[in-house]
Order: structure tokens, then C-alpha cells, then sequence
């Protein structure tokens, strides 16, 4: 069990470099943007949730874990849409340089 | 197919998304390329939910699918808000994103409990902990920023003390329980604890201080998800939750520094409290003010114009007006950009957007590291809506409560112009000495009004 523990450590330490230094980069034009995309991806729990809910252990777990089902996909569904959205709206000038 | 090929199949699955998390937020890094970004964030995301869908351990889908739909349904409208809406849109979905972790958190525990470890118990702890704070506490930002609560900071005395107790007590409770895990009773008093801790975390803080508050509720949201991959030994949970948290933590740190304030006195300064004193030191000073005729005729005989945009702008619906100014000013050959300070939406980010949003081309649009050299060489400054961060006490009064805080230097430039209702401080209560400088003119009125007033005197419509 603690050798999961060391393993999700190792994950976590540098999937939060990989995070810093990708992120650093992210033009601050698009700063809304990527914090409705980081969010869309958060939803990846909706993937945990959908074992609990489907699993069906206890009632009491499967409730819980269709709430959260519903909760994540919402954010998965409207994260995306709502960051394509406003990415669509950032344009260049139409190119007349003198 | 056997389990544990089945099993590796999902891994493979999970493994592709992660990449393709990392890469959708490496497009991320210009507007060129940020649509790839979303598209390799939609395809993750649909590998890993198919694949988890294929899961041996699913014996009943009826649910899952009930609860999809529902997802569906409430993401989509969400997902449609207008861009003004996006702040609230914002700490909503942070409280979903956190309301699901904390849910499969509890759901774990009931679970497990016979056979749970001290490890395992402190992970489950830790996760449903800030999962329940960051539901609640995003909750309430949401609503402030909805303006169905109050925006000005709510506090009362030795409240930090009272807060920082009910935290005490949640963890108080979780190390208990990391020796008696079976003591279940008290499992959902640490979930209610922690509850009313996301309340009384966010409820003193000011709406003007909201920027920061989101970015850090990003921050535990994203904290809680990569701790729920820890209960649950799921790497995609880890990754992702780290990409999330990282990037909550970045925006705060750049929140912070804009407003130069610290984590700390964001938390527990309850800033934007009305301003006491400084009254005393008020005397009758005088304002120049101009009319839209005369500020056209300014900005006509300009070569170079930046527009100062702040929230002002949004809430009076000015942005289209704005670019109509912009487009007329253009065409006259006058170079036209807009500096951006990184607080002047209700979010990171937030009035890129809003200007992208009205049409305006992104390459005009310049934040304040890139704007300031600009300034002594511009002949005219248009600020709408924007009042603090324009404010040079903040550099130069060393008993004003924004000292240090980085501005835009716009009484550097030629002739400053100033777009505001009326001579009434700002949303931090501050009094702006470049009102009162020779250089500076107050145009009266309503923003949306009167930039229309000076594109209908630019483009002769008047006469």
C-alpha cells in the first residue's frame, strides 16, 4: 500500500513541475481560458466517479457517486464548450501593415 | 478478455489522455495554436471516460447513464453564459469539480471502512477535507460574484481565530480518526466541519480581491482531485489534478504580485473595507473636465492612443462602443492599443476576453509589463472604467493602502482622459490623485454613452 502511495508521489511531483513550467509559458491573454480548460480536465474524476456509481457496492455509494458523475461531466461538458468559445473570439487584426 | 489485459488496455487509454492534458495546455501557450489545445483536452477526455465505461467492475450502467445525462444537460448552459458570467461560471465549476471529488471521497470511505489503513485514512481525510471546503467556499465566491451576496467583505472580531478553530477541529477530527477509522460517526461531523470552514473562508473576503480567491479555490480543487487519485491509485486522477492545482497556484501567485499583496493578507486582511481615515487630509482640489467634442478632437489629432480598460467597462456594456472607437480611430491611421492591467476583470485573464469578445484584434492587446515602456511616448491615455490601477499613489504615497501595488503608468503620458460617473472613489474606497493633475481630463458619464458621443463626433456625424 505505501509503495502506491511512493508511486502517486513520483506522479504528482512531476506532473506539477511539468504543470509549472507548461503553464508559465501560457500567454497571459489567455489566462480565462486556461483556467476553464484546467477545469475541464479536472473533471477527469467523473472517470472514478463512474466506477463508484456503476460498481454498485452500497446504495449509499452509488448515490454519492452518481452526484458526483453529474457534478464532474458538467464541468467536463461546459469547460470544453465554453473554452472553445471564447477561443474562437481571439483573432488577429486583418494583416495591412504599412 | 481477462481482467487484467482489460485492466492494461485502460492504463494504455489513461496514458494517451495524460499526454494529450499536457499538450492541450502546451498549445495553450498562443491564441494560434490554443484551438489544437481544446481539441487534444476533448479527445483525452473521451478516451479516458469510453475506456473507464469498459470497466469490469461496472456491473450496473443505469446510473452512470442518468447521471451523464444530467451532467449534460446542467454543463451545456454553462458552458453558453455570457463572457461577463464567466468569473461566477468560474468558481460554480470549481465547486462542482470539488463537490465530486469530496463525494467519491465519502463514497470510498463507507466502502472501505473495515479495512482501512492510517495511510488510506489520512489520504480520504485530507481529500474529502478540502474537497467539502473548496465546494463551500466556491459557492460562496460564486454568489458574491453573481452579486446575490454581498460583495464588501463581511467580518466580525477575532473571526481569523474563530475560522482558523473550525479548520482545527476538521483535522482535529481526521487524526482521531487516522487511529479509530471505524469510528464512522464522526466521519460526516469532519465532512460539515469542513463545510462551514469553505464558508467562513471566503465570506470576509472582498469582491475587489475575488481574482485571487478563484485562482486559489483552482488551486484546492485541483489539490483535491490529485488527492483523490492518491485513495484511489489512479494516476490519471494524479496528473491531472497537478496540472490543475499548479495552474491555480501560477494565476495566484500572479494575482498576488498585481495587487501586491501576500496569500496571507488576501486570506485574512478583509480588504476593501471602507476607507476611514485619509478623509482628514481631503481639501478642495480641482478637476479639468471636457466634453465628448473636445475629447474626439483629442484623440483626432492623436498618433498614438492606449485605452485603460477595467470592470467599469464591462458593466456598463461599453466593450462594443469601445470597439467602434477603436476601428474609427484606426482607419484615421492613429496606432491604438489597449494596456491591460492583470487585475482588471473579475478573473485572470477575464478582459482579454471580454475585448476578444467585442471584436478586437488580440495583437492590440498589451499587459502591463509590455505597456508601461509605452506610455511617455503616448500622446493621449482613454481610461474607461478602470480607477486603482491607474492610481499612482500607488507609487508614490507610501501611506496609501494600495502602496506598491504595480500600475499602469499612464501619467506618464501626453494627456491622460478619464471616463467615470462621478468623482466617487473606487471599489476600494481610494481617493486617485490623477484626477487632479493638469494633465488629466474627466470626462462625466455613463462609459457606454459617452465613447459613443466621441465616435459620433469622430466620424462628423454630429454636424
Amino acid at each position: 500500500m505505501t509503495f502506491d502511495l511512493i508511486n502517486c508521489l513520483y506522479v504528482f511531483v512531476l506532473a506539477g513541475f511539468i504543470g509549472f513550467e507548461v503553464i508559465r509559458r501560457v500567454s497571459p491573454l489567455l489566462h480565462t481560458p486556461l483556467m476553464s480548460l484546467t477545469n475541464a480536465l479536472d473533471a477527469i474524476v467523473v472517470v472514478a466517479a463512474i466506477i463508484i456509481a456503476g460498481r454498485h457496492d452500497t446504495t449509499l455509494s452509488t448515490v454519492l457517486g452518481a452526484v458526483a458523475v453529474a457534478a464532474a461531466f458538467s464541468n467536463m461538458v461546459g469547460g470544453f464548450l465554453i473554452t472553445d468559445r471564447m477561443l474562437r473570439m481571439f483573432k488577429l487584426s486583418k494583416a495591412k501593415k504599412p | 478478455m481477462n481482467h487484467l489485459l482489460q485492466q492494461q488496455l485502460i492504463d494504455v487509454a489513461y496514458i494517451v489522455a495524460v499526454t494529450l492534458f499536457v499538450l492541450a495546455l502546451k498549445w495553450l501557450s498562443s491564441p494560434a495554436t490554443a484551438k489544437h489545445g481544446v481539441l487534444a483536452g476533448e479527445f483525452g477526455a473521451f478516451l479516458a471516460v469510453t475506456a473507464t465505461l469498459c470497466d469490469y467492475q461496472i456491473i450496473e450502467y443505469r446510473w452512470i447513464i442518468v447521471a451523464l445525462v444530467v451532467g449534460a444537460i446542467v454543463g451545456v448552459p454553462l458552458g453558453l453564459v455570457p463572457m461577463t458570467a464567466v468569473p461566477q461560471r468560474t468558481a460554480l465549476s470549481h465547486a462542482f469539480g470539488a463537490l465530486a471529488a469530496a463525494m467519491i471521497g465519502i463514497a470510498e470511505y463507507y466502502v472501505r471502512i473495515p479495512h482501512l489503513t492510517k495511510f488510506e485514512m489520512v489520504e480520504i481525510a485530507m481529500e474529502v477535507i478540502i474537497g467539502s471546503l473548496t465546494f463551500t467556499g466556491s459557492l460562496i465566491a460564486a454568489g458574491k460574484l453573481q452579486e446575490v451576496l454581498p460583495q464588501r467583505p463581511i467580518t466580525y472580531r477575532g473571526q481569523n481565530i474563530v475560522s482558523l478553530s473550525v479548520l482545527g477541529a476538521a483535522v482535529l477530527i481526521a487524526l482521531w480518526l487516522m487511529f479509530h477509522p471505524e469510528s464512522s460517526r464522526l466521519f460526516p461531523v469532519m465532512v460539515g466541519v469542513s463545510l462551514v470552514f469553505g464558508v467562513m473562508l471566503v465570506t470576509p473576503i472582498g469582491g475587489a480581491d475575488m481574482p485571487t480567491v478563484i485562482s486559489l479555490l483552482n488551486s484546492y480543487a485541483g489539490l483535491s482531485a490529485a488527492l483523490l487519485g492518491f485513495v484511489l491509485n489512479n494516476k490519471v486522477l494524479v496528473v491531472a489534478g497537478a496540472l490543475d492545482g499548479s495552474s491555480g497556484f501560477i494565476l495566484s501567485v500572479i494575482m498576488c504580485k498585481a495587487m501586491n499583496r501576500s496569500f496571507t493578507n488576501v486570506m485574512f486582511g478583509a480588504f476593501g473595507q471602507v476607507q476611514a481615515s485619509s478623509a482628514a487630509a481631503q481639501e478642495e482640489r480641482t478637476v479639468r473636465s471636457a466634453t465628448a467634442e473636445e475629447a474626439a478632437a483629442i484623440l483626432g489629432a492623436a498618433s498614438s492612443v492606449v485605452i485603460v480598460p477595467g470592470y467599469g467597462m464591462a458593466v456598463a456594456q461599453a466593450q462594443h462602443k469601445v470597439r467602434e472607437l477603436f476601428d474609427v480611430l484606426t482607419k484615421k491611421g492613429i496606432d491604438v492599443k489597449f494596456g491591460i492591467h492583470p487585475v482588471a476583470g473579475r478573473m485572470p485573464g477575464h478582459m482579454n476576453v471580454l475585448l476578444a469578445e467585442a471584436d478586437i484584434p488580440y495583437d492590440r492587446l498589451f499587459d502591463m509589463d509590455a505597456i508601461n515602456p509605452e506610455f511617455p511616448q503616448t500622446d493621449a491615455v482613454l481610461i474607461i472604467g478602470a480607477n486603482d490601477v491607474t492610481n499612482p499613489a500607488a507609487k508614490t504615497d507610501q501611506g496609501s493602502p494600495i502602496y506598491g501595488m504595480p500600475i499602469l503608468e499612464v501619467d506618464k503620458a501626453h494627456t491622460v482622459m478619464v471616463i467615470k460617473r462621478s468623482m466617487n472613489p473606487g471599489f476600494a474606497g481610494i481617493d486617485n490623485p490623477l484626477y487632479y493633475e493638469d494633465k488629466t481630463l474627466m470626462l462625466f458619464g455613463d462609459a457606454k454613452g459617452f465613447v459613443g458621443d466621441i465616435v459620433r463626433e469622430l466620424t462628423g456625424g454630429g454636424h
